[in-house]
C-alpha cells in the first residue's frame, strides 16, 4: 500500500523537539522522526511507550543461570562424581562456591547476548538489509519528522514551516 | 534550618537509656569464676536442647581427653578458663561491635562525601549538609571505639587475645607478629587514623559552610584538594584499621582483601544511611529541592555497593574455601559450625534482598522501597560485623540477646541524637556551591 507522507527537515534538535510537541498537540500523527544522535526525551515527547528489553534481559539471565546450574549439576554431580583435588562432589551445594564463577558468566552471557538479538529482531536489524533512509543528510546534520497525510497537506504543510523546518517535502511511500 | 524534632529526641533519648541498661545487664550478668561459667553454660544447655546435645558434647570430650589422659585435669581447667574468658567477653564484644558499627557508618558517610568532591559530582552537593551531619557522629564514635581498645589494652576484657602478655610468651606466632601487634603501637596507630580522619572531617566542614559566606569559589576549591588528599590517606589508613581492629581479633589469621571488604561493608551502610535520612528528611519537608532522581542515584549506589560487597566476601571466602590451607580456613569452619544462621542470614539481607528489590528502576523511585530495602541492608551489615567479631571473642558462645541489643539501642541513640543536632546546625541546603544549581535541576 503506498501512502502519502509530509517530511519535514530541520538543523537543531531543539527545535525538533519544539515541533514534536506542536505536531502532537495539534493531534497529528507523527510516523517516524530520523535524527543523527539520540535527543534527550525526543521518546517522551513522541509519546512512545517505555522499552522492556530489561525485562527480557533479567529473564535470559536467570534462564543462563538455570543452564549453569542445570549442566555443572549434571556433569559434575551426577554423570560423573570424581574425586578432582579433594572438592566434594556429593552434592550441588557441597561444591557449589566452585561453580559460582560459571553460575555468574553464564548468568551475564544470556542477559546480554540474548538481549541484543532480541534488540536486532525487534529493530529489525540484520547485515545485507536495505537501509531505510528518506534522506541522507539525516545521518549527519539534519533531523527528519515525518507525518502522515490525510488529505490535509496544506494544513500540515502550514503547520510545520511553522514550527521552524528548513525544508518540507510530500512524498509517497511504500510500506 | 532543621528543627530536631521532640519525638525523636526523646525516642533516641530513651533508646539511650534502655541500652545502657541492657549493657550494665550484659556486664552484671557476666560469670566471674570458671565454676559460674560452667554452671551458665550447663543451664542454658538443659534449658535449651535437652540431655542430646549435652550428652553428645560430652561424649566428644572424653574421646578428646582418653587420647591425653595424663594431662586430664590441667584441660579441664584450661577449657573452663576458655569458657570464662569467652563469656566475659560477650558484653564486650556486643559493646565493641554496636558501637564499630555505627562509627564505620559515619566514616563510611566520609568517604562517600570526600568521593563526592574529589569527583565534583553534581548530583550530590544538595546532599552534603546531610553527609555533614552524619559524619559529625565520627567524633563521639570515634572516641567510644578509642575508649573501648584502651580498655582492652588495660585488660579490662580478652577480645585481642595478642593483647595478653601470658598469651604472646607461648606463641610463636604472635611474637612474630609482635613488631606490629603490640599495645603501644595500636594505640599509636589507632589516634593517627582517628586523628586524621576526624581533622579532615571538621576542616572539611569548616570550609564548606565557608563557603557560603564567601565571594569566590577558593574555599570550594580548597576542600576539593584535601578531599583528594584525604582520599589518598583514608584508603591506606583504613585498610590498616580493618587489620587492627578487627583482623586481630583472630591474631592467627590473615587476608590481603580484608580492608576492602571492610570497607565495601562500611560504604553501603553509609550510603543507606544518607538515603534513609534524606528520605526522612524529605518527609518531613525539609528538602523540597531533593527530588527522586536524587534517592534513585543514592539506591543505585546502595544496590551496586551492596554487590561490591558480596563479590569482595564471596572473593575472600572462595580462595580460602577452594585451597582449603589449614591456617587460613580454620576462620570460615568457626563461622560455618557456630554461626550457620547469622553467617548465611547476612549474604541473604546484603546480597539476595538488594539485588532483586533495587534492581527495577522504577522501585528505586519509590521511597518506602528503599526504606525497607536500607533497613534490610543495615541490619545485615550490623550482622556482619558480629560474624567479624564474634567467633574469635566468645566463640560458640554467642547469642543475639540482652547485651547485643543493648549495644544497638545505645549506640543507635547516640547516633541519632547526635546526627540530627549536628543538623540543626547549619542550613540543610548549601548557598555557594557551584554545582548547586546542577544539583538542583537534577534529573535522571
Amino acid at each position: 500500500m503506498a501512502s502519502k507522507v509530509i517530511q519535514a527537515l530541520y538543523n537543531d534538535d531543539d527545535v525538533l523537539m519544539h515541533a514534536v510537541k506542536k505536531v502532537r498537540a495539534e493531534h497529528h500523527h507523527i510516523e517516524e522522526v530520523y535524527t543523527p544522535f539520540p535527543v534527550h526525551g525526543l521518546d517522551k515527547a513522541m509519546g512512545l511507550e517505555d522499552t522492556r528489553i530489561a525485562i527480557t534481559s533479567f529473564m535470559y539471565g536467570c534462564l543462563g543461570l538455570a543452564v549453569a546450574i542445570t549442566m555443572m549439576n549434571y556433569i559434575m554431580i551426577d554423570d560423573w562424581p570424581q574425586d578432582i583435588g579433594g572438592k566434594p562432589s556429593f552434592s550441588y551445594m557441597a561444591n557449589m562456591p566452585a561453580f559460582v564463577p560459571i553460575m555468574f558468566e553464564m548468568t551475564v552471557f544470556f542477559a546480554a547476548h540474548l538481549m541484543v538479538i532480541t534488540f536486532y529482531l525487534r529493530s529489525r536489524m540484520w547485515p545485507f538489509k536495505k537501509a531505510e533512509n528518506p534522506d541522507v543528510r539525516t545521518t549527519d546534520d539534519h533531523f527528519l519528522m515525518e507525518v502522515g497525510v490525510h488529505d490535509n497537506e496544506d494544513e500540515l504543510t502550514a503547520l510545520l514551516w511553522g514550527t521552524g523546518a528548513v525544508e518540507i517535502k510530500v512524498t509517497e511511500k511504500d510500506s | 534550618m532543621y528543627t530536631f524534632s521532640n519525638r525523636l529526641r526523646i525516642g533516641s533519648f530513651i533508646a539511650m537509656a534502655v541500652g545502657l541498661i541492657f549493657l550494665a545487664i550484659g556486664f552484671v550478668s557476666a560469670p566471674s569464676t570458671p565454676e559460674e561459667a560452667r554452671a551458665i553454660v550447663a543451664a542454658s544447655h538443659d534449658d535449651h536442647h535437652g540431655g542430646g546435645h549435652a550428652e553428645e558434647a560430652s561424649h566428644g570430650a572424653e574421646e578428646a581427653h582418653g587420647a591425653e589422659a595424663a594431662h586430664d585435669e590441667g584441660h579441664d581447667a584450661s577449657h573452663d578458663l576458655h569458657l570464662l574468658h569467652q563469656l566475659q567477653n560477650r558484653p564486650w564484644s556486643a559493646l565493641y561491635v554496636a558501637a564499630f558499627f555505627f562509627f564505620m557508618i559515619s566514616l563510611g558517610v566520609l568517604a562517600f562525601y570526600a568521593i563526592q568532591r574529589a569527583a565534583q559530582a553534581g548530583w550530590s552537593p544538595i546532599l552534603f549538609r546531610i553527609m555533614e551531619g552524619i559524619t559529625a557522629y565520627l567524633v563521639p564514635g570515634g572516641i567510644i571505639v578509642f575508649v573501648i581498645l584502651v580498655l582492652s589494652v588495660l585488660h579490662m576484657n580478652h577480645m585481642f587475645v595478642w593483647m595478653d602478655a601470658d598469651v604472646v610468651a607461648h606463641d610463636k606466632l604472635l611474637q612474630g607478629k609482635a613488631g606490629y601487634l603490640n599495645p603501644t603501637f595500636f594505640l599509636v596507630r589507632a589516634a593517627i587514623f582517628l586523628g586524621g580522619w576526624i581533622f579532615y572531617r571538621e576542616y572539611s566542614r569548616k570550609l564548606s559552610l565557608a563557603q557560603d559566606a564567601s565571594e569566590d569559589n577558593s574555599n570550594f576549591v580548597k576542600n576539593f584538594r584535601w578531599s583528594a588528599g584525604f582520599l589518598v590517606f583514608y584508603l591506606v589508613t583504613e585498610s590498616m584499621m580493618s587489620w587492627d581492629w578487627i583482623m586481630s581479633v583472630d591474631p592467627h589469621w590473615f587476608s590481603t582483601l580484608f580492608g576492602w571488604y571492610v570497607f565495601a561493608s562500611m560504604f553501603v551502610s553509609g550510603i543507606t544511611v544518607i538515603a534513609l535520612i534524606s528520605i526522612y528528611l524529605k518527609s518531613k519537608g525539609y528538602l523540597e529541592q531533593v527530588n527522586d532522581s536524587h534517592i534513585h542515584d543514592l539506591a543505585k549506589f546502595m544496590f551496586a555497593i551492596s554487590i561490591f560487597w558480596t563479590y569482595l566476601w564471596f572473593a575472600q571466602f572462595m580462595l580460602i574455601w577452594y585451597a582449603n590451607i589449614p591456617e587460613e580456613v580454620t576462620y570460615f569452619v568457626a563461622r560455618f559450625q557456630d554461626y550457620k544462621v547469622p553467617f548465611f542470614g547476612m549474604l541473604v539481607m546484603n546480597f539476595i534482598f538488594p539485588l532483586l528489590v533495587l534492581m527495577n528502576s522504577d522501585y528505586k523511585r519509590v521511597n518506602w522501597f528503599v526504606v525497607m530495602a536500607g533497613i534490610v541492608v543495615l541490619a545485615g551489615h550490623y550482622l556482619d560485623v558480629f560474624n567479624m567479631i564474634m567467633p574469635a571473642t566468645v566463640g560458640d558462645q554467642w547469642h543475639i540477646g540482652i547485651p547485643e541489643i543493648g549495644g544497638i539501642l545505645f549506640f543507635g541513640g547516640l547516633f541519632v541524637f547526635w546526627v540530627f543536632t549536628a543538623l540543626t546546625k547549619a542550613p540543610l541546603q548549601p548557598k555557594r556551591n557551584p554545582f548547586l544549581e546542577e544539583s538542583r535541576q537534577f534529573h535522571y
